[in-house]
């Protein structure tokens, strides 16, 4: 792999820049791996480089019915925070979150990084009491977490409307200081580009149709649309898909995929520093390196794989953007999309071994999981390469849905984005 | 913002009226103190999550306040038919089933014909 | 109307557009005043003063003109306002009318539009090719948030956004219809003409000023006999004289959603010097139409060539309008480049209008003999079969060099401006919005409609029909009617080309652009196709072509055909990325319309609240509730006043609004064996005329809802809920009544905002309440602690009930809601006088935590079993079926240690500790800590004299009398596990 670096770029502008090579290769498939990966979003890239990296297994292919990174990895807000409540939250998003601050340089590959701080606005007692309790768990677990007044939460973002007319007037935030944002294109590139180099076969455009088993129920390849691909072992990581692949070895999981929209505006010069998020009246927003104003917004009430959502869904989000920050109410909307977000029942995600030998899982992300995609990846490896979890993922098994040992973010944040 | 018949009202509502309520035909066990830890999570917490044809429940909320049945399509989000509750799983015409499938192949750019173009 | 100067531009033809010369408008550009006429976009009227110079690009800060004359437009983006306030950044100058008084700047310069310091970034460009900042700004890793991201996103973005509050408003209208046109040109209005016959209800709408389409620009095309643009205005006049037909302009279909659902964005004001007050700058319409005719038409496209960004290049069909339709030329001296008959009509309309045209040269060897006839008769030099393969001029074009196709010897051609055609693109926006999928169509280099997935139809441009007659049929169909209806043109248009021509390379290092805002160039998709990007969709990420304000209209095709070549695959396989709604940029304020403020989301208040605030409370935000939180005296604060309250409530007397409680009707023969199923505890052994509280859980056993349930008849309960919680708790009854428990006799009415609730607790509370009630006997004997009854209080109908949430003897009168006030007043006049107080939300909260009474959501969070939190008694342990008992069984929620709620005394008792303080064994142990659970309630008790707290601590009832840690931030606060009662442990007071 040729490293990029302000030289290799200043020597190709003086040839036209005629000697890049390709980021990622594009081979034939084999007729079997060690490991096969279902789904090259960040996470199963990710996975797979740090299956050849940490694990010495390099004989490994990642399988992507479209496009490297098209899923959600290239369709969401892109909030990185570690600020979770539960210690199995914690663990793994901020083990995320370490990962994230040297991802560029590890990778050789600058993903931006910008740990421009993430801001969740309180609006009532209770939401100061949630969050409260957020930044004591934080503190206590070694993750930065404070909590600002009204004026500080203004002085930190100053678009902010903290009048006490407001219909739901601010009474505080949860500031996480190292909780930014990155761009998502590029880390799911960055992996591939390094997964590639170590090895790793990245097959697109071959979409997985069967899970073949064998005599004792073991996993011994996938059916593609390219042919059967022989493997030991099968790490499936397809975000909204999850049940759509898992369904084809004989495998439930508890999930809804359901549309998740987000929009941008047109390209505005520097108006908003930080990241701001408000669960109480559903807003998310930040400010891209291109000027575009990024806007999260809510999912559709039903199961769904069309990439599309309801109209209302943008007003209704937009709604609370002005109520926040009155001033952007002439700011023109200039591309929604949407993307299809697998939910669990208590909005934790699910990584772990499945009912299937040889068969791994990595799913349930929701609305979370670009934040996690470093942690997650590295996580996935260790859960494939070892054939148990980490202890960082331990929690994250399948078997709390039997025990009741639920992660229940959702029932202590209303909302875990 | 999709389109709902409620087939109670007998008439197609605007979204905003109506509730999703989860997948369809999931009756509550009767004997379900004696059920395993197993049966109550399939119960409890395991969904079909289709794309495609899916069997789901809506309530219109705020119209008549009655809990119905439906048939759609994940994929177009097309609605096959909705039916009242109680009444047992709706067949669907093979000829829904087919356009379900067809949708799902054709779903974005390139890649539905790069495979064949190796 | 201020126009007294005359001087609308020397570009100005005389003879030639639309408007009324006697109609003028002042505007200043950059803070040199202009003159025009009404109906001049921002773009015709600086044209007709010859400014071309009007914006700067976006990465390379390269000087930019006018490229378009519509929506399409890259490059002319323009800041306009009225006053500070109604300031609107990166508005196309081409779609912006002009009004008198317009404050017009340009964006993206500094210090001038000039002289631009930013132009720096051209002259570094070879280091900026695309994607270059994913290999760099890596070292020093700090250096990236402090150095390079605030560098680059200062030279990033265009616009700059207001600083202001917008003080105009916005509205908004559904409309339903049986036949949505989107788009009035030719196609449009003859389907709308067609379909208005069938007396089918039909919505048109155009996003220009007026309707007419490519009849703006198209001057040789008759309808009827009638030139075209007259036509089109006869037509829209008789169209909106039908009674069935809503004809909209300045309107724009921005989004095509599920189900027939459409959203459209009509600009009210914008264009008016001034605009009424009660008039809304923009209405957004939410149309649901049965179906939908789109006739969208096509937009010209740009050669792709050397250094084709220069002020004064400009598509051919813009020249055309700005003369046909303005009545401006857009130069003296113009060229021609073309590949496609269409520029050969506007080099005509030019020379006819007595400028010059240099040459029109053709990359095409063979172009249509009819154009060429018409050029060689009008004395036009046309160079077929040569490319344009370089231009000149800093801020204005001022010469191109033209070479013959594979030949060497260039020539150098002096024109003032240089218009441009590669052919026409299909607007299928709409119809890939709704879902449809397209076809490529190889004669034509476009893609077409091809398979519908909604009720629509695609006529005219859109659909790829050139021939007018044929395009006329179609729209008729479309329809449903019929009309008779003729066109002529004059000619038949063949060619066009995607990607690039002749003088872009292949392999050069010129710039030749193919998205202008973004700073796209041939040769950016050729690199990002050589690192491996062979996804249309990486290519366009990679090298943000597309993703620029105009969302690719003039940029993908070419993009992709650029990549097919340099993958040598046709086009079809590299596909096409998606299209997405909005169509053109919406504003905030259109969508929101009138959701701000108060109607963001309507407060609920109770019929006491104006009561209340006259009293001076303050009130606190509980779901959309505004409840009174306290009632401060003079000099009172927020602590004082609880303190206060908190004292005279348990001394005396408190009266306090509990309105917000859900409240619940329950009816029906099966009423009792129905709760038996909904609440953990039983209900048939409640007499009529008893209370009793109860616990709700669902199927996973968590506490989901609590609330006292009064059983007034046999078949009659009054269920009450958590303020928050009614809407929820009735949905799921009403799911289990509805789906799984439909055998059942019972009738759920919620009846929360029925009544108004007013809570009299303490020792006094029945002497305060005695003389109001009549119909019950109230004495302690005969109406005991959890009792109700239906009676009257002041006369009015009421539902009396002896409860209690602070451990005082206490009533909560229930009466309809309008009497809230009345009762409340008089109940209130002898509370006062007898010394009692009103307390609000906090106080409420300090005295039920004192008597160790929970609140749903507060001291629990959805992960609590009733056992967690104390309340295992309320779970029968007789009923074999209630929803939540299998739930309650599982493992995890059995198991030992599991977090329980308890109390907590700090050691010094002035400490308060912080709701949501963690709680841990050992508190020097290192991070991450080991947490035991976290404070969920804590207060200063007034009546306890110390702080008392609620957690939920892990295995907590057997750490009772332990000490255990809050470490905080600055110290570490000891605390004694305690039970949960603070106050009157006996509950004697209960009882007065």
């Amino acid at each position: 792999m040729r490293k990029y670096s302000v030289f290799a770029i200043a020597r190709e502008a003086m040839r036209a820049h005629k000697g890049w090579e390709a980021q990622w290769t594009s081979p034939e498939p084999r007729s079997s791996y060690d490991v096969v990966i279902v789904g090259a979003g960040g996470h199963g890239l990710g996975a797979a480089y740090y299956l050849a990296k940490e694990h010495g297994i390099t004989n490994v292919a990642v399988i992507e019915k479209g496009w490297l990174g098209g899923g959600n990895t290239g369709r969401n807000t892109t909030i990185i925070r570690s600020n979770y409540l539960y210690e199995e939250s914690m663990d793994i998003y901020e083990h995320s979150l370490k990962l994230w601050e040297g991802l560029s340089q590890e990778l050789n590959y600058n993903v931006m990084y910008s740990p421009r701080g993430v801001m969740m606005l309180s609006h009532n007692v209770h939401d100061q009491q949630s969050f409260k309790r957020h930044i004591n768990a934080n503190r206590l677990y070694g993750i930065d977490n404070e909590w600002l007044t009204p004026v500080e939460a203004k002085a930190y973002c100053p678009p902010l409307d903290i009048s006490k007319t407001a219909r739901y007037p601010i009474n505080g935030a949860a500031l996480q200081r190292r909780g930014g944002t990155a761009r998502h294109d590029a880390v799911a590139w960055g992996y591939a580009r390094a997964a590639s180099d170590r090895g790793v076969h990245i097959i697109q455009n071959c979409e997985v149709t069967g899970i073949r088993r064998g005599p004792n129920g073991e996993v011994q390849g996938v059916e593609t649309t390219r042919g059967f691909i022989g493997a030991k072992k099968v790490g499936v990581s397809a975000a909204g898909h999850s049940s759509v692949v898992m369904e084809m070895a004989g495998v439930r999981v508890p999930l809804h995929s359901n549309p998740l929209q987000a929009l941008v505006s047109e390209p505005l010069k520097p108006i908003f520093p930080c990241v701001v998020m408000s669960n109480t009246v559903h807003a998310y927003i930040s400010q891209s390196d291109k000027g575009e104003l990024v806007i999260g917004a809510g999912t559709d009430q039903y199961n769904s794989y069309s990439q599309t959502g309801g109209l209302q869904i943008i007003t209704h989000t937009l709604d609370a953007i002005c109520e926040l920050f009155p001033i952007f109410r002439r700011v023109k909307m200039m591309r929604q999309w949407g993307g299809i977000t697998d939910n669990t029942p208590d909005r934790s995600p699910i990584q772990g071994v499945t009912p299937v030998p040889g068969l791994f899982v990595n799913c349930g992300w929701g609305t979370g999981g670009f934040k996690a995609t470093p942690g997650s990846a590295n996580l996935f490896a260790h859960l494939i390469a070892k054939g148990e979890p980490h202890r960082l993922a331990a929690g994250l098994n399948l078997d709390r849905f039997r025990t009741g040992r639920l992660i229940d973010e959702a029932a202590a944040a209303a909302v875990a984005h | 913002m999709l389109l709902i018949h409620c087939p109670y009202c007998e008439e197609a509502r605007s979204e905003l009226e109506f509730r999703w309520a989860g997948e369809a035909h999931i009756a509550r066990p009767e004997n379900i103190a004696a059920i395993t830890d197993e049966e109550f999570a399939e119960y409890f917490f395991l969904r079909n999550n289709e794309k495609g044809l899916t069997y789901e429940r809506w309530r219109h909320i705020h119209g008549c306040g009655r809990f119905f049945n439906a048939a759609r399509d994940t994929v177009s989000d097309r609605f096959v038919m909705t039916y009242k509750a109680g009444l047992p799983k709706q067949p669907v015409p093979p000829a829904e089933k087919v356009s379900a499938i067809a949708e799902e192949k054709t779903v974005e750019t390139w890649e539905a014909t790069e495979g064949d173009a190796r | 109307m201020s126009g007294s100067s005359n001087n609308l531009g020397a570009f100005r033809i005389k003879g030639a557009g639309r408007h009324t010369p006697a109609r003028t408008a002042r505007f200043t550009f950059d803070g040199k005043t202009y003159t025009a006429m009404e109906g001049d976009t921002v773009a015709s009227a600086l044209l007709a003063h010859g400014v071309h110079l009007v914006g700067r690009s976006f990465k390379y800060h390269r000087p930019r003109g006018i490229l378009s004359a519509g929506a399409e437009e890259p490059n002319a983006l323009i800041d306009v306002s009225r006053d500070a306030a109604r300031r609107q950044p990166n508005v196309r100058a081409t779609v912006q009318e002009v009004f008198d008084g317009a404050k017009i700047s340009s964006q993206n310069r500094w210090p001038s539009l000039k002289f631009d310091v930013g132009a720096f970034n051209d002259l570094l460009s070879p280091f900026f090719a695309a994607g270059f900042y994913y290999k760099t700004f890596m070292w020093p890793k700090e250096a990236w948030t402090r150095v390079y991201e605030p560098f680059i996103r200062r030279a990033a973005g265009l616009g700059v956004a207001p600083k202001e509050e917008d003080p105009d408003h916005y509205a908004n209208r559904y409309a339903h219809c049986d036949v949505l046109i989107a788009g009035a040109g030719v196609a449009g209005l003859t389907a709308a003409l067609s379909a208005a016959a069938t007396g089918a209800s039909v919505i048109l709408v155009d996003e220009q000023a007026e309707v007419g389409g490519a009849l703006h620009f198209d001057a040789s095309t008759k309808i009827d006999g009638r030139n075209g643009y007259d036509w089109a205005q006869a037509a829209a006049a008789k169209l909106k004289a039908m009674p069935n037909v809503t004809v909209l302009t300045r309107t724009t279909v921005f989004g095509y959603y599920n189900h027939g659902f459409l959203g459209l964005a009509e600009r009210v004001t914008d264009h008016l010097a001034r605009p009424g007050k009660s008039l809304p700058r923009e209405r957004l319409w939410q149309v649901r139409a049965k179906r939908v005719v789109l006739a969208t038409g096509s937009i010209e496209r740009h050669m792709v060539f050397s250094n084709n960004d220069r002020p004064g290049i400009m598509l051919a069909s813009a020249a055309r309008t700005f003369l046909n339709h303005h009545g401006v030329a857009v130069g003296r001296n113009v060229g021609v480049y073309t590949a496609h008959d269409s520029a050969y009509e506007a080099a005509f309309d030019l020379k006819r209008a007595g400028v010059s045209i240099a040459a029109i040269v053709d990359c095409r060897a063979e172009p249509g003999e009819a154009v060429l006839a018409e050029a060689r008769s009008l004395g036009i030099d046309v160079l077929t079969g040569h490319s344009v393969t370089d231009t000149f001029g800093r801020l204005r074009i001022s010469s191109m060099t033209v070479v013959r196709n594979g030949g060497s010897n260039a020539r150098k051609i002096k024109v003032d401006a240089l218009i441009v055609s590669a052919g026409w693109t299909p607007s299928v926006h709409l119809f890939s919005q709704s879902r449809g999928k397209l076809r490529f169509d190889e004669k034509g280099q476009r893609f077409l409609p091809d398979i519908y997935a909604q009720d629509c139809v695609s006529v005219g441009g859109c659909n790829g029909t050139d021939d007018l007659a044929e395009l006329i049929d179609e729209a008729i169909a479309a329809g449903g009617g019929s009309v008779a209806l003729a066109g002529e043109n004059r000619f038949d248009w063949t060619g066009g080309m995607i990607g690039a021509a002749e003088g872009a390379g292949p392999d050069t290092v010129v710039k030749a652009f193919i998205d202008f805002q973004h700073d796209v160039t041939a040769k950016d998709i050729r690199l990002a196709v050589r690192e491996g990007m062979h996804s249309i969709e990486h290519i366009k990420r990679f090298t943000t072509n597309g993703m620029a304000s105009d969302q690719g209209k003039l940029s993908n095709m070419h993009g992709l055909a650029i990549a097919a070549e340099v993958l040598d695959r046709p086009i079809p396989q590299v596909g096409l990325t998606t299209f997405r709604a909005p169509y053109t940029p919406v504003t905030y304020g259109t969508l929101i319309n009138h959701s701000r403020g108060d109607l963001f989301d309507p407060a609920r208040k109770t019929p006491m609240h104006a009561l209340e605030a006259a009293e001076g409370a303050e009130f606190e935000d509980v779901g959309n509730w505004k409840r009174a939180w306290y009632f401060p005296r003079r000099g009172e604060d927020m602590h004082a006043a609880v303190n206060r309250e908190c004292r005279t409530v348990r001394e005396v007397a408190g009266v306090f609004d509990a309105s917000t409680l859900g409240k619940i009707e329950v009816v029906g023969p099966d009423a009792a064996q129905f709760l038996n199923l909904i609440y953990t505890n039983a209900w048939d052994t409640l007499k009529p005329g008893k209370c009793r509280y109860g616990i709700m859980t669902r199927e996973d056993g968590f506490i989901y809802d609590d609330g006292v349930v009064g059983r007034l008849a046999e078949d009659r309960f009054h269920v009450t809920t958590t303020t928050g919680g009614a809407p929820r708790v009735l949905h799921h009854m009403e799911d289990y009544l509805q789906t799984e428990f439909p055998h059942l006799k019972v009738w759920l009415t919620s009846t929360t905002e029925q009544w108004a609730v007013i809570a009299v607790q303490g020792p006094k509370a029945r002497e305060i309440v005695q003389p109001f009630v009549e119909g019950v006997d109230i004495s302690n004997e005969a109406f005991p602690h959890m009792s109700v009854a239906e009676c009257t209080v002041t006369g009015v109908p009421a539902r009396l009930f002896r409860v209690s949430f602070t451990g005082e003897l206490g009533f909560e009168i229930n009466v309809p809601a309008d009497y809230g006030p009345a009762v409340w007043k008089a109940i209130w006049e002898r509370a006062e006088a007898m010394g009692a107080c009103l307390y609000g939300t906090e106080t409420m909260h300090v005295l039920r935590a004192e008597k160790g009474y929970i609140i749903v959501g507060q001291d629990t969070d959805g992960t609590v079993t009733p056992d967690d939190a104390g309340l295992g008694w309320a779970v029968s342990k007789k009923k074999t079926d209630f929803v939540g008992i299998r739930g309650l069984k599982r493992p995890d929620l059995v198991r030992d240690g599991r977090k329980q709620l308890v109390g907590l005394l700090t050691n010094k008792p002035s400490d308060v500790l912080e709701e949501g303080a963690q709680i841990v064994a050992d508190p020097n142990q290192p991070k991450p800590m080991t947490m035991l659970g976290h404070v969920t309630s804590a207060y200063w008790s007034e009546n306890c004299g110390r702080s008392i707290a609620i957690a939920l601590v892990a295995g907590g009832r057997a750490r009772i009398g332990q000490t255990l840690y809050v470490p905080m931030k600055d110290r570490t606060i000891a605390v004694e596990v305690t039970d949960m009662v603070f106050f009157d442990k006996e509950g004697g007071r209960i009882n007065g």
